[in-house]
């Protein structure tokens, strides 16, 4: 294999190439191609799709409580009822909406900016989507039948144990939680093979898109986060099922272990939603600024600053607790440091935008109301991050006000506008810009009108988690103006789907690159064929599509009759050895289904980690069968 | 979206209904929270026998129709095992092995097991120091402490049941006690 | 510019005062905090201004005619890269001073609201449960200790040091107007010190989610003078007085006999349950069921009626008293202040 000069090449024989790769990488039509697909694309699309979807479910659950909050002493909804709903809303929102639809980008996205024709280990790709769908169907199944989680998205021990909640509800949360955490460790693994070693050859470390990095950060925190929450949901369930004493103060136990299991899983969740929006923002940024992001380096040293501090906050959820109060102003040292690198990116940003020649269009949009809205955000965690006021704060509309202000500030904004973006990638056609608009302002209006007011109901005493209050606390007005803003907001996601159902209908004409971006994935079609590049593209600067003049240097030299990509070494990106890659299969829908019933089972009756252990068993021995490819089996004769 | 499979949605649906199906089956009288209780009015003692020796013959046991509420959910088993420990019931039968009364946590019965035979022992009391509780303990409360005593010797539903609680000292927990048939009542051993 | 605005405005519209509001300072430990947030909004406020003026300034920039030139892929080739780098060094110095400047104030403050627990003239304990208070009064002399439920009396300029258990699940004491919060957790003893610098009746409430009824389990402060304080708590120490009318008589009786002697407690009758609130001094309180109803003889009728109305799931259950019984009650009750 070599890196060929640039050279022009004759459009029949780059047909006949076209439909040589079409065959050996596409995914065949019909049901059973659906279900044995692990094209990267496919499973991306699908996991975006039903991420939305629970985005959309876990927003009508907010009307709802909004609903029942606008007025005091409402009768709408019941005090049990009311748990389920605010329960079920954190929960779907931050497992089966923020962290899955950020992990589904990437899925799409990172494959395409590496410039390879597969996410490596398609076939888990494909398990992990079909898992995080039974984990999120089984959960809201649940809670329709009335034994969904009652004890908030976090559920503190001793109210989640045995004793204080009877029946099966808080089993059927705690294994949820096996369930998305297995689908996320799958991507974050798949993520950083694909970033380590699968990048184009001359894409080094230093020449790498942004939202490579941020994904490559991202997960590995998944993967040192993820685990805790495993363990502390595991050990809870085990109280639960079988008797043990984790959680129980009285045999040794100690609720406290569930908080900091789970907060050590809980602080970094929240920069692994957000780390993956700092990484589409600078895309966004530099592409409608039409000027690479001011101070790659010291953009690069934020996100891992962020990812290796994200780790020392959690004792900040933990202040009131009676921790002891040295070690409670350490936590506020480390929570006050992490804003230095958020502040030094919002700093690049905007100076981007400052130096180039912005252009406002939707995306773009998203990316100004995530700034004014993050920072915001941003500054009320250093608010919380000091211990005396957040003892007066902490759990009241405050804290509510400020999580909403950093997670739908610094994640579904920069979401909103990367799907405005990468749409064309994705579909082939463009969103309608007029509509676009309209969503952004009705979405930065309704927010403000929400969350805004919460600020000031935490600090004239307004709890969380509270399904009604009396009308001589006088919260009734700030409550109503919240959810005026709430059905601002829903009006903005009806837009949205809207806008998306109009464009799917129109003819596919958005063209490689309507944005005339600089990242790999616009240097080939909208949406990108089944094998991604025709050739592999090379890369030789960090803005390639901007870099490269009238022609496009790649290599060639990968078969294409069997499956295979280019590995290329970690730093330096030289082209390594090539890697073959599965056919379509249907061993991760098989053992999809076998970890399902044995995960759902364990709800039950504690036998079925044994027996259901036996089918997975005979799924991931087929999975792995060593079936050889073509070329091996021809060299072997 | 252009779906590669146009019946995708379909076949989602069809898999939503069988889950919500077999869920179902398992789901909903287990969870309900009902803190009021039964409407019916209280008392209705009279035709709930401890014992199925009639004159004449055995007489078939008839259920209350209030015992379907308190007897495999969860809500008031967990009430149950509350009010168990504030009224000290501990105090005779301890956490269910028995003290100066009968265990409970056996599968002896001496006055019946059925939710109904319980909750006449409570309210009426019974030879050789069971206190009778009635006016003492309101009627949504005896029901709860019924359904608890069940559910210590294995029989309620594993998923019905409490594990432990969060004491010190706790009996094996009940989702792990040997699941046991209602059967036939045990007669008492004879006095020593 | 929003923030200190609305800040600014709430305060005009005296909508920050409340008996349960942390910028209606009552205590001590309320203010030390308060000027914790008052450094807060003006550093924090400060930094966000300069964001907005930095955006604002790139938007006003933007409507300057833009040459159609080639896109930046270098950013050493802009000219506007070394300033805009020392910027960046400045803005990052600013980030790091004002981050030092809040933490060394919080840092202050958290160890001034360590100390004022050293020096305690009151001791109180408080027991949460699912989903009342219960209140102890704490005397080295235990003839001088007394129990209450979900009030707390406190006299002002004295510091009063409240050891904080659970018996059930984590709840969280919070008294808004006097300091901050503290846990109360299962097998641990926490503790929180408050010390009331103006007399007045203040509103708390559980703040850390506890099960159906978290919404419902408040509690009422009331800051006295020392001298109301002082006949407030005679009043305490002493036993629920005899009966005098036939209709108390007859509620006593009731009261021992039936339901309500499993437990709740009278002191000086019979009735010595452990489970529930200490009903010795119920009359003389402002609110009852955790403050879900004012006091009154209608309120108390209404809660022993039907408490699952007014709080369903709470452990309170329906007892049922012909009305005589209930009317009986109802005089006893209402007796004991």
């Amino acid at each position: 294999m070599s890196a060929s000069r640039p050279r022009a090449a004759k459009a029949a024989e780059m047909s006949a190439l076209h439909e040589r790769l079409e065959r050996t990488w596409a995914t065949p039509p019909g049901l059973w191609g659906w279900l044995t697909t692990v094209d990267h694309k496919l499973v991306g699309r699908r996991y975006v799709v039903t991420g939305f979807v629970f985005f959309v479910l876990g927003g009508i659950l907010a009307l709802l409580m909004r609903a029942q909050l606008a007025r005091p002493e409402s009768g709408l909804i019941d005090a049990d009822r009311y748990n389920q709903i605010f329960s079920m809303h954190g929960t779907t929102m931050m497992f089966l909406f923020a962290v899955p639809i950020m992990e589904a980008m990437a899925v799409y996205l990172v494959p395409l900016m590496c410039g390879t024709r597969a996410i490596a280990f398609p076939r888990l790709n494909a398990f992990s989507y079909w898992v995080y769908l039974a984990g999120g169907t089984m959960i809201w199944i649940a809670f329709l039948l009335n034994v969904g989680p009652e004890t908030g998205w976090f559920s503190y021990v001793p109210l989640a144990g045995p004793e204080f909640s009877p029946g099966k509800r808080t089993d059927f949360w705690a294994q949820m939680i096996t369930f998305t955490e297995v689908a996320a460790l799958a991507v974050a693994v798949e993520l950083i093979a694909t970033i380590l070693k699968q990048r184009a050859p001359g894409m080094t470390l230093a020449r790498m898109p942004l939202f490579l990095w941020a994904m490559l950060v991202t997960s590995f925190m998944v993967v040192f986060a993820m685990p805790a929450v495993m363990l502390s949901s595991s050990f809870l369930i085990s109280d639960r099922l079988i008797g043990t004493h984790f959680y129980n103060p009285a045999e040794g136990g100690d609720p406290l272990l569930w908080q900091h299991l789970f907060w050590f899983f809980g602080h970094p969740e929240v920069y692994i939603i957000f780390m993956p929006a700092l990484g589409m923002v600078s895309h966004i940024t530099a592409t409608f600024s039409r000027r690479t992001v001011f101070a790659y380096p010291i953009m690069v040293l934020a996100l891992v600053a962020t990812g290796f501090l994200a780790f020392g906050l959690w004792v900040h959820h933990m202040f009131a607790t009676g921790l002891p109060r040295l070690g409670n102003s350490f936590y506020t040292s480390a929570s006050m440091m992490i804003a230095i690198p958020s502040g030094v990116q919002i700093f690049c940003w905007i100076a981007t935008m400052f130096d180039g020649k912005p252009r406002f269009a939707t995306p773009l949009l998203f990316v100004l109301g995530f700034i004014v809205t993050f920072v915001l955000g941003g500054l009320t965690g250093v608010m919380l991050a000091s211990v005396p006021l957040d003892l007066q704060v902490h759990d009241t509309y405050f804290v509510v006000a400020h999580f909403h202000y950093v997670l739908i500030g610094g994640a579904v904004f920069p979401l909103f506008g990367a799907v405005y973006y990468w749409f064309p990638k994705f579909t082939g056609r463009l969103l309608n810009e007029t509509a676009g608009k309209w969503n952004f302002w009705l979405f930065f209006a309704g927010f403000h009108l929400t969350f805004f007011p919460m600020h000031i109901l935490g600090l004239i005493g307004m709890p969380r988690r509270i399904y009604t209050y009396r009308a001589e606390m006088e919260w009734g007005g700030w409550n109503l103006a919240a959810t005026a803003g709430a059905f601002l907001i829903a009006v903005s996601a009806v837009m949205f789907v809207i806008n998306v159902a109009a464009a799917l209908r129109r003819p596919r004409t958005a063209g490689a690159n309507p944005w005339q971006a600089s990242g790999l994935e616009w240097a080939t079609g909208s949406p990108p064929p089944a094998y991604n590049f025709i050739y592999l593209p090379v890369v030789a600067g960090r803005e390639p599509l901007w870099e490269e003049g009238e022609t496009r240097p790649v290599m060639e030299g990968l078969s294409s009759s069997e499956r295979e990509i280019l590995c290329t070494s970690v730093v330096e990106a030289e082209p390594d050895m090539r890697h073959p890659m599965p056919d379509n299969t249907l061993w991760p829908l098989l053992a999809a289904l076998s970890t399902t019933a044995l995960f759902i089972g364990s709800v039950f009756n504690e036998w079925a980690l044994v027996w259901g252990a036996i089918p997975l068993t005979a799924c991931l021995i087929g999975w792995f069968w060593p079936v050889g490819t073509p070329r091996r089996k021809e060299a072997a004769a | 979206m252009s779906s590669r499979f146009p019946n995708a949605e379909g076949a989602a649906l069809a898999l939503v209904a069988a889950l919500a199906l077999a869920l179902g089956l398992g789901g909903c009288n287990r969870e309900a929270r009902q803190v009021r209780g039964s409407p019916l009015p209280d008392g209705g003692l009279a035709g709930v026998s401890p014992t199925a020796l009639h004159v004449g013959g055995p007489r078939p046991f008839v259920k209350d129709p209030r015992a379907a509420q308190y007897e495999e959910n969860a809500y008031h088993i967990g009430e149950g095992k509350r009010l168990y420990e504030w009224f000290n019931c501990y105090g005779c039968h301890a956490a269910g092995g028995g003290d100066i009364g009968p265990p409970l946590m056996d599968d002896t019965w001496r006055y019946g097991g059925e939710i109904e035979q319980i909750r006449a022992s409570i309210l009426e009391g019974r030879p050789n120091g069971m206190p009778s509780f009635a006016g003492r303990i309101p009627d949504t409360q005896v029901w709860e402490i019924a359904a608890y005593v069940r559910s210590m010797s294995g029989h309620v539903a594993k998923d019905a049941a409490p594990s432990r609680g969060d004491q010190l000292g706790n009996p094996p927990a009940a989702t792990q006690v040997d699941r046991k048939p209602m059967g036939a009542l045990t007669p008492p051993e004879p006095a020593p | 510019m929003r923030r200190v605005a609305t800040a600014a405005l709430c305060l005009l519209l005296a909508g920050c005062a409340g008996v349960q509001s942390s910028m209606d300072v009552a205590g001590r430990q309320a203010g030390d905090i308060k000027g914790v947030w008052t450094l807060m909004l003006w550093v924090c406020g400060v930094m966000y201004l300069l964001v907005l003026a930095f955006l604002g300034w790139t938007l006003w920039r933007a409507r300057r005619p833009l040459a159609d030139a080639p896109p930046l892929a270098d950013s050493a080739l802009s000219p506007a890269d070394r300033p805009m780098q020392t910027a960046l060094g400045g803005w990052m110095v600013l980030i790091v001073v004002g981050l030092l400047v809040l933490t060394f104030g919080s840092f202050l403050v958290d160890r001034r609201l360590a100390e004022a627990g050293a020096r305690a003239d009151l001791n109180i304990r408080v027991t949460a449960n699912q989903w009342w208070w219960q209140v102890e009064y704490q005397h080295p002399d235990p003839s001088q200790g007394f129990l209450t439920a979900n009030e707390i009396h406190l006299p002002v300029g004295k510091t009063a040091k409240i050891e904080l258990v659970a018996t059930d699940v984590i709840h969280s004491f919070w008294v808004p107007n006097l300091g901050g919060k503290q846990d109360l957790i299962p097998g641990r003893v926490n503790d929180i010190t408050l010390t009331p610098t103006r007399t007045g009746r203040f509103r708390g409430q559980c703040a850390e989610f506890c099960g159906l009824q978290h919404s419902n389990m408040a509690l009422d402060v009331i800051v006295d003078s020392p001298a109301a304080y002082e006949a407030w708590r005679a009043r305490q120490l002493a036993s629920a007085p005899p009966p005098v009318t036939p209709g108390q008589a007859r509620g006593l009786a009731v009261v021992q006999t039936a339901a309500c002697a499993n437990c709740h407690q009278i002191q000086g009758t019979e009735a010595m349950g452990k489970t529930g609130p200490d009903l010795t001094h119920v009359a003389g309180r402002r609110s009852i069921a955790a403050g879900a109803l004012p006091y009154s003889r209608g309120a108390l009728a209404a809660w022993i009626a039907d408490p699952q109305g007014i709080k369903p799931g709470a452990h309170m259950p329906i007892v049922q008293l012909s009305p005589a019984d209930l009317n009986g009650v109802l005089d006893y009750l209402d007796s004991l202040k």
